[in-house]
């Protein structure tokens, strides 16, 4: 099977190439990378004008609900998700029922990812045992069924010692600890950013400083460990100004921001969408100052990777009162609309930066395949469409649940198509 | 106050069909709920203490936290307007097997009631009904958000005494943290142009306090200094639990009211609690059953409140079921 | 607006009609005023007062408002509610021959809501009805015992009728065509 991905232009940092160049897929890999390849007998896929080829985008913080939330989403409607939203493949969370802490779980995900057949699935495990904090799951065995890297998200890693022994064991094996950074005493029973708007709507606030301290802890135990450690979702600007710290002082430490927390804040909770528990998530929306900040360590390359924190949840569950919803939004197929509209053509970030964030560095952080165009390599590509309008329609979305707080948003950038191992798996009518 | 001038008849109307908060209504609204409540106290004077207003209207009390004063207060005044009124409590209702919120309203409005008056113990729980259920809803204190009957009474009260609301200085002390009441009151007295001084130790005040517009301080000498008005809420005993407070004793050596204390406010100063007090907690009982106390006015004009807001709501029928403010 | 009513006759009206209720009534004895709000609070006033003159007692006058007695509140689809001020009648009405005072008499619907009222208060001996203008169109079986003035009018036309008190002037007007 041979197609030829024509007349588009091929953005690919790692290779440090950005220009016009035609890309030969065949029988799942590439081919040839090159201008004005021949068609030789391909399918020819005609590019437009504007579209962009990049490496297949990648999202390393997923929850894909399966096995056992099944009503939320599946592996395979989540998948499918992934792939509207461009990303050809994702990583997903072990908080799932019962908990990825055991081989079984893991080879049953790998194999439902296989079945769909849409983006590639890296399980990442948790780190203890039903994430509860006492003892570490057999993290070795967890590596050589599929996973990727470890965490007990949902929760932070219980202690401090806990966290020093994950750390080590995990250097030895050669992935990150991925950790929801998050002080439980601090966050207590809060259920929104504890500022001026939480005071006035009488929610009970999580102050920023539950996840710094958090932060600050887990950089000084990498420190201690020599090992890596990757802050999942952050959102305070404390955690940004000690990560920026840390790095500085050689310390392995990465980080990934959601496109909510660099778009929306606490204001959200108020006004038009009072109560609106589409915007109530963990680690929540926060004041102008801590959205600003992820806005700048992204355009100045402090923040690694955006990452979606996907979170599906059945409707019945989040129309309740606000401090009875669960946390979660679902993100995958607004993530790229969101990212052109608030930060590319905002002005804030180039293309080259669009990609290092959303391919190149997730793959470098979890050490996946991808985030490169190589000849030889498995055809894992995102066809991007910068200025294709996307306005986010929660009823059509692919993921089986839609609780977004973007809906009705009008955007300008989306997704063309998705191709993975060479299938295009994903083409967007209203692009064509 | 204007009543006693004999202008004619004016229809004036609150914007909202429903009341969730007071942070929803502007100056002249306030004063139309206070003027009518004028009208509804006389009701209370008379020995037949009904009129046919709302004759054959449905009033369904809804309360998921548990509250005698409230509830009674929201009775009587359904009752006095000749609405029929249905009181759940929902220890008994459908709601300890697992119904949803939504679900438990849905299945009342089946059965029509023209108007709900709730009270949750979730911040929010009105405006969640009131986007997306078909009845007026009357909030009747959500979490720690808001109860706006209770500001209400309150500005009545302290109208009754001192004839106005603007320029007072008026000192609310207590868990402020935690207070739907101090919000509310806040709420309206700086949108009638009184002067809030909100006094509670440091772990029990709002951190950014000083965004509501009031003079913040953790001296209750400062805070009662030549008020004219001292509203005084209530600690309750499960703050120790969260490392809020030490102990009562200790919080009532700083921040009770006693009548030493007193003698700091204004010489013809009012005493307020909303209820229930917490005798020798935050309040000396000296200084509540005292001549400055107005605690028990206060509970009567709630129900002349209560009515005015019954009857102001009363004339909309189902309207945009997305009007919500 | 052609006037019906100046000042003048108003006076007049009025004194006519204390004359009337002092006759009628054979004294004081028992009697008590009752205006309806807005504007028969003015008049009862003024009654009270010449009575007083003509007779040389005081008459305990108090105020009505019969808004929350109405029979059209609710039956606004939709609608601000009217506004509603206190009634003030600072003494018993029982064993009272009350003389209910009202500006204009049309339907009778509002002189129902007032009876309605008043027995709410206690049990009067009698009421009877003093109105400034009789302008007709009754739709209930209620009759003045006292009218200031008869003023036949059709559907299309309304009465205002505007006091010192309120207004500013005396004076009883008639718009709209016959």
């Amino acid at each position: 099977m041979k197609t030829l991905l024509k007349g588009g232009r091929v953005v690919d940092p790692a290779n440090g190439r950005d220009g016009d160049f035609d890309i030969l897929v065949e029988d799942g890999s590439i081919q040839r990378i090159g201008k004005g390849l021949p068609v030789d007998g391909a399918d020819v896929f005609e590019l437009q004008r504007g579209w962009i080829v990049a490496p297949g985008l990648i999202d390393i913080h997923v929850h894909l609900r399966e096995p056992g939330q099944e009503h939320k989403e599946t592996i395979a409607t989540g998948t499918a998700s992934a792939v509207a939203g461009g990303f050809t493949a994702v990583a997903c969370m072990p908080n799932t029922e019962p908990i990825n802490d055991h081989a079984g779980i893991t080879q049953f995900i790998l194999k439902k990812a296989a079945e769909a057949g849409r983006a590639r699935v890296y399980p990442i495990g948790a780190v203890s045992i039903g994430s509860r904090g006492d003892q570490l799951a057999e993290l070795g065995e967890q590596k050589n069924a599929g996973c990727v890297a470890f965490t007990d998200d949902g929760r932070p890693v219980a202690t401090a010692l806990l966290m020093r022994r994950a750390l080590e064991y995990a250097r030895m094996l050669g992935v990150p600890i991925v950790n929801h950074c998050e002080d439980p005493s601090l966050k207590g029973d809060g259920v929104a950013h504890e500022g001026y708007v939480a005071a006035r709507l009488g929610l009970r606030g999580i102050p920023g400083e539950a996840e710094s301290v958090m932060v600050e802890r887990d950089i000084s135990l990498a420190e201690l460990a020599g090992a890596h450690v990757h802050i999942a979702h952050m959102s305070a600007r404390q955690s940004l100004r000690a990560v920026r710290a840390g790095k500085e002082r050689g310390v392995h430490v990465t980080c990934e921001v959601a496109p909510h927390h660099f778009t929306l804040t606490d204001e959200s909770l108020d006004g038009a969408t009072k109560y609106d528990t589409n915007f109530k998530m963990n680690p929540p929306l926060r004041e102008t100052a801590d959205r600003d900040a992820m806005l700048q360590g992204i355009a100045d390359g402090s923040v690694d990777v955006i990452a979606t924190d996907h979170a599906p949840h059945h409707i019945d569950e989040k129309m309740v009162e606000f401090d009875h919803a669960p946390f979660g939004i679902v993100g995958l197929e607004t993530a790229v609309p969101i990212v052109f509209d608030r930060l590319v053509h905002a002005g804030r970030i180039t293309v080259k930066r669009m990609i290092e964030l959303l391919s190149v560095n997730p793959s470098r952080v979890l050490n996946l395949p991808g985030g490169r165009l190589d000849e030889g390599a498995p055809a894992d590509i995102t066809i991007l469409a910068p200025d294709l309008p996307t306005t986010v329609d929660a009823a059509k979305l692919v993921s089986k649940s839609k609780n977004t707080p973007f809906d009705r948003w009008p955007l300008r950038g989306g997704i063309a198509a998705t191709i993975v191992g060479g299938k295009v798996v994903y083409r967007n009518a209203n692009a064509d | 106050m204007t009543t006693s001038a004999e202008t004619p008849t004016a229809a004036v109307a609150l914007k909202s069909r429903h009341l969730l908060g007071i942070a929803g209504l502007d100056a002249d609204e306030i004063t139309l709920i206070l003027d009518t409540a004028e009208a509804m106290k006389e009701i209370g004077g008379r020995a037949i203490k009904k009129v046919p207003t709302l004759r054959g209207r449905t009033v369904v009390n809804l309360f998921f936290e548990p509250s005698t004063r409230t509830r009674t207060s929201f009775e009587i005044a359904e009752k006095r307007l000749s609405a029929d009124t249905l009181s759940i409590a929902t220890a008994t209702s459908s709601v300890t097997k697992g119904e949803s919120l939504l679900d438990t309203v849905r299945n009342i409005e089946a059965m029509s009631p023209d108007m709900i008056v709730m009270r949750h113990a979730s911040s929010g729980a009105p405006h969640l009904l009131a986007r997306l259920c078909r009845s007026t809803i009357i909030n009747a204190g959500d979490g720690m958000h808001e109860h706006p009957t209770q500001a209400l009474l309150d500005a009545f009260t302290i109208r009754e005494h001192k004839r106005r609301l603007a320029g007072l200085k008026v000192a609310i002390v207590g868990d402020l943290l935690h207070s739907r009441v101090l919000r509310s009151n806040v709420e309206l007295l700086n949108t009638m142009g009184a002067h809030v001084w909100a006094c509670a130790p440091s772990t029990l005040m709002p951190s950014h306090i000083r965004d509501f517009g009031v003079t913040a301080t953790t001296s209750v000498d400062e805070a009662v200094d030549g008020a004219d008005v001292v509203m005084m809420l209530r600690i309750q005993h499960e703050r120790m639990h969260g490392h809020f407070i030490p102990s009562v004793r200790e919080y009532f050596a700083m921040f009770g009211l006693t009548p030493e204390r007193l003698r700091r406010a204004a010489g013809d100063a009012i005493v307020m609690h909303p209820g229930p007090m917490n005798r020798g907690v935050e309040i000396d009982s000296a200084v509540a059953d005292g001549p400055y106390s107005v605690i028990l006015e206060q509970v009567s004009n709630g129900v002349a409140v209560r009515m005015a807001v019954l009857y102001l709501l009363s004339g909309r029928d189902s309207m945009d079921p997305l009007d919500v403010h | 607006m052609p006037l019906v009513m100046d000042a003048d006759r108003m006076a007049r009206a009025l004194t006519r009609m204390a004359h009337e209720i002092l006759e009628r009534n054979r004294g004081l004895d028992e009697i008590a005023l009752v205006g309806i709000r807005t504007r028969g609070v003015p008049l009862a006033r003024r009654i009270s007062r010449s009575l007083h003159d003509i007779n040389g007692d005081d008459v305990p006058t108090g105020a009505l408002d019969i808004t929350l007695y109405r029979d059209d509140l609710m039956r606004h689809a939709v609608g601000p509610q009217p506004l509603v001020r206190r009634t003030e009648i600072p003494f018993s009405i029982d064993g009272r021959k009350i003389l209910l005072v009202d500006d204009v008499l049309y339907t009778g619907r509002t002189i129902r809501a007032a009876l309605d009222a008043l027995i709410d208060f206690g049990r009067p001996q009698g009421i009877q009805l003093v109105v400034l203008v009789d302008r007709g169109h009754r739709e209930l079986p209620i009759k003045a015992d006292y009218v200031g003035k008869n003023l036949p009018t059709s559907l299309k036309q309304s009465v205002q009728v505007h006091l010192q008190e309120i207004d500013g002037k005396d004076e009883v007007l008639i718009e709209g065509e016959a």
